[in-house]
């Protein structure tokens, strides 16, 4: 059990719809995830994917414990988090932590990227955190000259860039990566994706990467999570995701991905 | 994803320097205005009543912008009043600064039933018409420096606590709020060091346009009498006399309402300069 990073059991979680909510009393519940039960083993690279509104979003958001589940367990390194107040999570912090989708809103616009990098270690009580930044820029691939710099001085590669540093300073167990490369050009997704591939080989992270594009999870992950309407209908290791998909959602996706050859297709 | 905001680098210039010079101006002579004003602001000399400005026929050159009805300097007065009316500003700009743009930040940040509380008393006390409301305060408090203060910050604080509330609400849904929250700092921690400084040069610019409104409604109020005792100087107290000699001696009336016009907009200027000043995607 020790080797497990997350054991996840049938986690819900619903938000008040408030489009439908009564005059008085309280708004009726839309349920977005139905009871998901999974594993991640220590060092995996798990890709979550599924359309817009398939609860992919909320199941990492709910895993980083930024929502709070209704019910089930989320069990991060054997210990229960799933209702854990803010206070008793704050140590629990360094050891998973979030890239966000987009990184101009991901990064304050009023710090300077030493000082975004620096937050959280200053946080979690790193105490020599000037060489933890420069570190951290290393292994990012971003000259050390950035840390002066502010966030729109930056291009998109390089603010996702500062944003993969933020996580990665902390030295954490694991990482959730939410969209990160939808909001870059073709060229800058490709080396962010190299840089995110190295730092998990290096650090031995485990990682959850969270994306809409198959042909992404596909180059990255070792095993998938298919999502549709807040239910897991797939999950298993990518090649038998491609070559046998087992729900017809799966080959429904697997059928929307570009092919260089439209008369060769996927299973 | 480009801010381009970061490609319009607006000369910081003359706007800055036009409205900062003026203010500047106002302050020092305020401050030194023993030391320079020509005549005691009080002294009558009802032979000298009614003399115009000195580039006008007939004028006595040590009233340099002549002399009202009862023959008191009006550069003199103009000095004196900047005094009252920049202690207010200042005053009571602050304050309301302070306690409007605190309430509008909890209730924008934290939302939920403490937004609920906030904005309903925002929308009932803005409910009052605001002069009537500064009147009737007044007359409760009694007239004097410390009931124009009050008075304004009890009807302005809405002002701040309404913009920033919205401002709050709005840095509150990006994702560097969210952020703060995985890196481990507390609600607080994130309001005050990762939402503040995003609202700070909004908040700049409310509290320099508060300057100027509260050297406003301070002449208002000296306008019907309400502010300090009635023959001390103030703008406001200087156009309500000139309004009644107006074809007499117009300059009784233009210059204190030139230099009152002046000052507001220089302070709202003033704001909108240094909001692009503080912003660093401007800077």
């Amino acid at each position: 059990m020790s080797d497990m990073i997350y054991e996840i059991r049938d986690l819900r979680l619903s938000f008040p719809d408030m489009a439908h909510k009564p005059l008085f009393g309280a708004a009726p519940r839309v349920e977005v995830l139905k009871g998901l039960s999974f594993d991640v083993p220590k060092g995996e690279v798990l890709g979550i994917v599924g359309g817009s509104g398939s609860g992919k979003s909320t199941l990492g958001r709910a895993m980083i414990r930024l929502l709070e589940p209704d019910s089930g367990t989320i069990r991060f390194e054997g210990t229960d988090i799933t209702h854990a107040e803010e206070s008793a999570l704050r140590p629990l912090r360094r050891k998973f932590q979030m890239i966000f989708q987009d990184p101009m809103s991901s990064l304050n616009p009023r710090r300077r990227v030493a000082g975004i990098i620096a937050g959280p270690l200053r946080l979690q009580g790193v105490q020599d955190t000037q060489s933890c930044v420069l570190e951290a820029l290393d292994m990012v691939g971003l000259p050390r000259s950035f840390a002066r710099r502010y966030p729109h001085e930056l291009s998109g590669g390089q603010r996702q860039r500062v944003g993969i540093a933020r996580a990665v300073a902390l030295r954490p167990d694991f990482i959730l990566a939410d969209e990160i490369v939808s909001g870059l050009d073709v060229s800058s997704q490709a080396q962010v994706l190299n840089l995110l591939e190295q730092l998990v080989k290096d650090l031995g992270l485990t990682l959850a990467f969270i994306s809409h594009d198959l042909s992404v999870i596909r180059r990255l992950c070792s095993r998938i999570i298919v999502m549709h309407r807040g239910e897991i209908v797939e999950n298993a290791p990518t090649v038998q995701v491609f070559d046998a998909p087992q729900a017809d959602y799966t080959r429904e996706l697997l059928q929307s991905i570009p092919l260089p050859d439209p008369d060769q297709v996927w299973a | 994803m480009h801010d381009a905001r970061s490609t319009m680098r607006r000369p910081i210039g003359l706007r800055l320097w036009l409205s900062g010079g003026w203010v500047t101006l106002l302050v020092l002579g305020a401050i030194f205005a023993p030391l320079i004003a020509p005549h005691d602001p009080l002294y009558q000399d009802l032979f000298a009543g009614r003399m115009p400005p000195v580039w006008v026929d007939g004028a006595d050159p040590n009233f340099l912008l002549g002399t009202d009805s009862l023959g008191r300097d009006v550069l003199s007065r103009i000095l004196y009043g900047a005094r009252l009316a920049l202690t207010v500003a200042l005053v009571a700009g602050v304050l309301t600064c302070l306690i409007g743009a605190t309430l509008g930040l909890i209730a924008g940040y934290y939302r939920g039933w403490v937004d609920m509380v906030i904005s309903r008393l925002v929308d009932i006390w803005m409910a009052f018409p605001p002069v009537l409301f500064a009147i009737l305060l007044i007359a409760v408090l009694g007239t004097g420096l410390t009931s124009i203060i009050i008075a304004i910050v009890v009807i302005d604080w809405t002002r701040f606590a309404r913009v920033v509330r919205a401002e709050a609400m709005t840095q509150g849904t990006m994702d560097y709020v969210a952020s703060a929250q995985v890196a481990g700092r507390t609600r607080f921690g994130t309001m005050l060091t990762e939402i503040l400084p995003n609202v700070l040069p909004t908040i700049l610019a409310l509290l320099t346009l508060e300057m100027g409104i509260a050297v406003i409604v301070e002449a208002i109020l000296s306008f019907v009498n309400l502010s300090i005792s009635t023959d001390a100087p103030t703008w406001g107290g200087m156009i309500a006399e000139g309004r009644t000699s107006v074809h007499q001696a117009w300059w009784v009336l233009v210059f204190p309402l030139i230099t009152l016009f002046l000052t507001v907009l220089s302070f709202s200027q003033l704001g909108e300069g240094l909001k692009d000043y503080f912003d660093p995607v401007l800077r």
